[in-house]
């Protein structure tokens, strides 16, 4: 275990001192799920590189020392079928080292899907997010209120992302809080974050989606609970209430600074699944069903919240 | 002039008129060059009509090379855009066309025609074949792709280009979102090159299984037509999928229908997942024919048989079978759960183990070797290091959850890049400098290949490896900018002088070529680098039947059994030669196709329709033609035999 | 061309073997081309967006006489075959006759249906899955018009030239061609029209 940190502590360095000393974005987690990712991520990195070095030390070796300027005009290579011991360490070694990636990889997976470790026992802030050309709606159906293209988020609980996109897909990403995931059109997938400490952070649509995807930012403000409650009560005091109207041209396409508005567009423009005409179940195709079901429950659920 | 209005380009600038200037100009002088030469006759007797597997060979040869030109340049473009942070050379919409036209390029109507170029030259030689099983449809799957991919290119021109990306998502792609011509170009230019391909698998398919010299066994096989024969399996496989996926979206674009639409029930995952169900095998196409070409190198130049002949088979099938479990690691971020993306996350490992076999068999084939520095050998040993490095990339971007952080970055380009790269495009040029004496008669300037091995390989590292850095800095990809704030200006530029390095080794490969025309020296017998297989055996230049007398195998290294253990490669004597006509349909085809595509792009269905039917008329004349082939006498051949041990 | 007559008419020449194993690869992608298309369907099946579902416009009784044509069309060609190994040119050519004036009969009830299901606001432009279902069938459908008019070709080729090892291999393939469509309708009978109207 000692090794296994040592390593990831070089590795770490090493990749430091190539970028000027700041530390790269994604190394740089201010979240447990950044976090995990950070650390697999680097985990697969010593190892790989020491993959790498092996490769590149036998190449060298063999390139060195066969060379035929260095051999004698008349040796003649040997006919080498192949040796069967060695062939099973060739299998062998990547089997065992593909087995241990696999088992990690697939821990991560359920951690990365549910509700961010150390939070576990927290209610969890549920925010909408949903893009259109190109921007990012944030709904708080909790606190009733709606901004674009900026977030404020509690550090110390739990968020609960609901996304959907107004458009083509896109994808959600705040490096520093966890790895992305897709907006679509037609289901509301979630995506588990948490806050560790506050600060103000990059977000970003990182999926291609048009013209103005470069501009397709927002910024993340990590607050403590405290603050969080301030700006809520601040906004309620001074925002104007966000329309039909006014939600409708905000779908443009087009860049839109920051904004701020009080109640939430999924009363009057609900996220996909409700939309649809019909039963819920003519809605989704069956092999997709567990994505359709998340989504439409967790759904359901939240609906309490307005 | 409102029937002319659609033709024009939707957002021109002053690059897309040059580049109008420059086409013309260049068909002119083609034009005007061939006439004045008096090579019209030429050209379409030897050329356009042939039907003989090496002249293909060459054509797709020359096709990629100039679409590595094109591909290139848009890849020049790109990084020149990116040097600096809030550069202003091109708007968001040129960026966004120019990178959706350099995937396409480089993955559609670079890299397969450039495996297809090999195949088609190497593979009957290799198993002994006079050509392969259906000459006349190779042809024909040639010109589809020739067509296709100058339908693609004229989008450039007219119209407009595709500009959803080279994998065109859904809504994105849909007419809502990209209202130009552009993505109809990419749906249909895609579809007609993808027959042809398809053909070429049912071809190579059936010529590997069926027209073998007596004596090769499966297992007998050349290392590079087994890469060809698993190759061709999955062409056979998947390609059926993106016809019917660019089929869907064609509908979804011309007639209104709504399979991957927002609204009326459509569903976008849907062509995600359908265009990866095809895209991954895809690149697979790509590598496979590729470590087929290093093993013949590789082998080649250690002076030695290729280690684990078995298991080099057995990793190839395996990689082949794994290559369709695959797909949904282009998506682990599209919310389908724990569950499915650890069973895709474990499938996509997993092919690192047969692929680490190959490395390993290579590394033992160097090992007790002789080995000689040529260029090819460079090339393919300069593959295993960097093929490495981007093989253990795709390992960590296997790791599902972590690929949350590399989905959508540079770091995912610099994975990429960095297998197709040293993995397709030094396999190809390593194939180009070792089989080009067997194809023109004179080898290609040593000293001038090196050179431009060693800034490729320099330019490559250059360009990529800091990709890797930005993308974990939080660098999406596909973006035309980004802010000095975010400090990625340096990087990107270390990236754009790689570009330049890259480009001026590419230059230096075309002057060798100059070069070589002039200064090479021709006689340079059959097997100028004293190889092992069969293509080896035959005279330089080939004479049309290839061999003479059908050759006998005995192992999977004929030619070399041949020269060092006395195996009597030719036994029995000389027999009147079948071979088949040339034809100029397969081209005329190729041409209706392109109009039919070029029709359905602009919605103009009369054409359309009137293209349809020259083509099953097409298809009737063949039916009803009587073409039995021509026979070559045995005493031509003996003509022909005679001249040629001549020249050697 | 050497004509080995120790083989079928249809695989006497090097060439003819070659045809038919080349054809046979080609079915292999015809088989990933329709699984495509299955596939598609069975993920858009319930997305009909307010329109028309399958039950809604499913009709049992030209589906019936549809798959009942093409089953009998397939036993014809099958016997068209068996006439051709035993030499029987006229009898092989009355069976493949028979064959195409069968399928023929099956693509006029197909294009009623067709006409049925615009008439009943199920168009391609309806839903993904009117769109999904009007694909499907017309791949199948406009593969078995391809049939017929290649089958008239080589019916005209046998009667000009008889039964030469030529024509008797395109006769054989075309017979593979017109089996495989008739196993893709069993298919679209079960998988489309059965279990949409369950």
């Amino acid at each position: 275990m000692k090794l296994k940190s040592a390593l990831l502590m070089l590795v770490l360095t090493i990749t430091t001192v190539l970028t000027g000393c700041q530390p790269l974005m994604v190394l740089d987690p201010k979240g447990p799920q950044a976090k995990r990712q950070a650390h697999d991520i680097l985990l697969s990195i010593g190892i790989m590189s020491f993959i790498v070095v092996v490769v590149f030390a036998i190449l060298i070796y063999v390139l060195i020392k066969y060379r035929a300027s260095k051999a004698s005009p008349d040796y003649e290579p040997p006919h080498i079928e192949g040796n069967k011991w060695v062939e099973i360490l060739c299998v062998g070694i990547p089997v065992i080292i593909v087995t241990y990636f696999s088992i990690v990889s697939v821990q991560s997976n359920y951690i990365v899907e549910a509700k961010p470790q150390g939070y576990q026992d927290k209610e969890p802030l549920v925010i909408y997010a949903s893009s259109s050309d190109w921007k990012w709606h944030f709904s708080y159906p909790e606190e009733n209120i709606e901004t674009v293209n900026y977030l404020y988020i509690p550090t110390d609980r739990p968020i609960e992302f609901k996304l959907y996109s107004y458009g083509p897909i896109t994808s959600f990403w705040v490096p520093q809080l966890g790895g992305q995931k897709y907006a679509m059109s037609d289901m509301v997938t979630t995506l588990h974050l948490a806050a560790d400490e506050p600060g103000e952070m990059m977000g970003r649509n990182a999926n291609f989606s048009g013209k103005g995807v470069a501009e397709n930012t927002f910024n993340v403000n990590a607050v403590s609970q405290k603050d969080f409650d301030k700006w809520v009560k601040d906004v309620k005091k001074s925002a104007k209430p966000l329309t039909k109207e006014e939600f409708n041209k905000l779908l443009k396409p087009g860049h839109l600074g920051q904004m701020t508005f009080t109640g939430t567009h999924l009363g009057f423009n609900p996220p996909p699944g409700h939309n649809h005409s019909g039963s819920a179940k003519q809605e989704g195709p069956t092999e997709k069903s567990n994505m359709d079901m998340t989504g439409n429950m967790d759904m359901s659920e939240n609906h309490n919240h307005e | 002039m409102e029937f002319f209005e659609r033709f024009a380009i939707p957002n021109p600038s002053l690059a897309i008129y040059i580049s109008m200037v420059a086409i013309a100009l260049t068909m002119v002088a083609i034009v005007a060059g061939l006439t004045y030469f008096k090579k019209w006759g030429y050209l379409w007797r030897e050329w356009l009509t042939t039907v003989d597997h090496k002249r293909i060979g060459i054509m797709y040869l020359l096709s990629a090379l100039i679409m590595l030109f094109r591909g290139g340049v848009d890849a020049i473009m790109l990084r020149a855009q990116l040097a600096v942070p809030d550069n202003k050379l091109l708007d968001p919409q040129h960026y966004n066309e120019v990178f959706s036209t350099h995937g396409v390029i480089m993955v559609m109507f670079m890299a397969m025609p450039f495996i297809f170029a090999f195949m088609n030259f190497v593979v009957p030689l290799q198993i002994g074949a006079r050509d392969v099983a259906f000459p006349r449809l190779n042809a024909l799957s040639f010109w589809l792709f020739f067509f296709g991919a100058m339908l693609f290119n004229i989008s450039f021109v007219i119209g407009g280009s595709p500009d959803a990306g080279w994998t065109s998502y859904f809504p994105l792609a849909g007419n809502e979102f990209s209202p130009s011509v552009g993505t109809n170009y990419y749906m249909l230019a895609i579809q007609i090159s993808g027959i042809g391909t398809l053909m070429t698998g049912i071809n190579m398919i059936t010529t590997i299984f069926k027209m073998r010299a007596p004596g090769m066994t499966l297992m007998k096989m050349p290392m590079f037509t087994w890469a060809t024969l698993v190759t061709n399996l999955i062409i056979v496989t998947v390609f059926p999928v993106i016809t019917v996926a660019l089929a869907m979206g064609t509908f979804d674009r011309l007639f209104g229908t709504h399979f991957f639409a927002t609204s009326n029930g459509g569903m976008d995952m849907l062509w995600a997942n359908l265009f990866w169900v095809w895209g991954h095998p895809e690149v697979y196409i790509l590598i496979l024919p590729a470590f087929g070409i290093y093993s013949e190198i590789i082998s080649t130049f250690s002076g030695r048989n290729l280690y684990g002949y078995k298991s080099m088979v057995a990793s190839m099938v395996i990689i082949s079978a794994l290559s369709c479990m695959v797909w949904a690691h282009h998506f682990f971020t599209m919310g389908q759960g724990a569950v499915a993306n650890s069973f895709f996350s474990i499938t996509t490992m997993a092919i690192a183990v047969p692929t680490g076999v190959k490395i390993f068999n290579w590394l033992f084939t160097l090992w007790k070797g002789k080995i000689r520095f040529t260029v090819p050998m460079l090339y393919s040993v300069g593959f295993i290091p960097l093929f490495v490095i981007g093989g253990v990339t795709g390992v960590m971007l296997a790791m599902s959850a972590a690929d949350y952080q590399y989905h959508n970055t540079m770091f995912l380009v610099a994975h990429f890049h960095n297998t197709i790269i040293p993995g397709v495009v030094f396999a190809m040029l390593a194939g180009l400098t070792y089989y080009w004496p067997k194809m023109f008669g004179f080898m290609l300037n040593e000293r001038i290949g090196k050179w431009s091995f060693w800034l490729l390989s320099i330019g490559f590292c250059l360009a990529f490896f800091p990709m890797y850095i930005t993308g974990l800095d939080g660098q999406a990809r596909r973006m035309y900018t980004y802010s000095e704030a975010t400090g990625y200006g340096p990087l990107n530029m270390l990236s754009f002088i790689g570009a330049g390095v890259m480009a001026i080794s590419f230059a230096l490969i075309v002057y060798n070529v100059y070069y070589s025309i002039r200064y090479s020296p021709r006689n340079i017998g059959a097997d100028p680098w004293d190889a092992r297989s069969l293509e080896w055996a035959t005279h330089t230049p080939i004479p049309e039947y290839n061999f003479a007398i059908e050759p006998h195998v005995a192992s999977s290294q004929a030619f070399w059994d041949a020269k060092k253990k006395g195996h009597e490669l030719f036994p029995g004597k000389l027999e009147k030669i079948h071979m088949p006509n040339n034809s100029g349909v397969p081209f005329i085809m190729g041409a209706i196709f392109f109009v039919w595509g070029f029709s359905m792009v602009f919605s103009l269905w009369i054409p359309a329709i009137l293209s349809i039917l020259a083509i099953f008329a097409c298809m009737a004349l063949r039916s009803f033609e009587r073409d039995h082939g021509r026979y070559i006498s045995v005493k031509e051949i003996e003509e022909t035999e005679t001249k040629l041990r001549g020249v050697n | 061309m050497k004509v080995d007559h120790s083989l079928p008419l249809e695989y006497s020449t090097k060439q003819n073997g070659l045809n038919i194993f080349g054809f046979w690869v080609f079915l292999a992608a015809e088989i990933m081309l329709f699984a495509t298309l299955f596939t598609s369907y069975f993920t858009l099946e319930h997305r009909t967006a307010g329109g028309p579902n399958g039950t809604e416009i499913f009709e049992i009784a030209p589906v019936l006489i549809e798959t009942f044509v093409l089953l009998t069309s397939s036993f014809t060609i099958g016997l068209g075959v068996h006439a051709m190994r035993i030499g029987r040119k006229k009898a092989m050519m009355t069976f493949f006759v028979i064959t195409l004036l069968l399928g023929l009969v099956f693509i006029g009830f197909e294009i009623d249906e067709f006409i049925t299901y615009i008439h009943e606001g199920a168009t391609l432009q309806t839903s993904a899955f009117t769109a999904m279902l009007m694909t499907t069938l017309g791949t199948h459908g406009a593969h078995v018009t391809f049939g017929l008019f290649w089958g008239t070709a080589i019916l005209l080729q046998v009667k000009k030239s008889g039964l030469t090892p030529e024509t008797a291999n395109k006769s054989f393939i075309f017979s593979l061609y017109w089996h495989f469509l008739d196993v893709v309708w069993i298919f679209i009978f079960s998988f489309i029209y059965l279990k949409g109207m369950m």
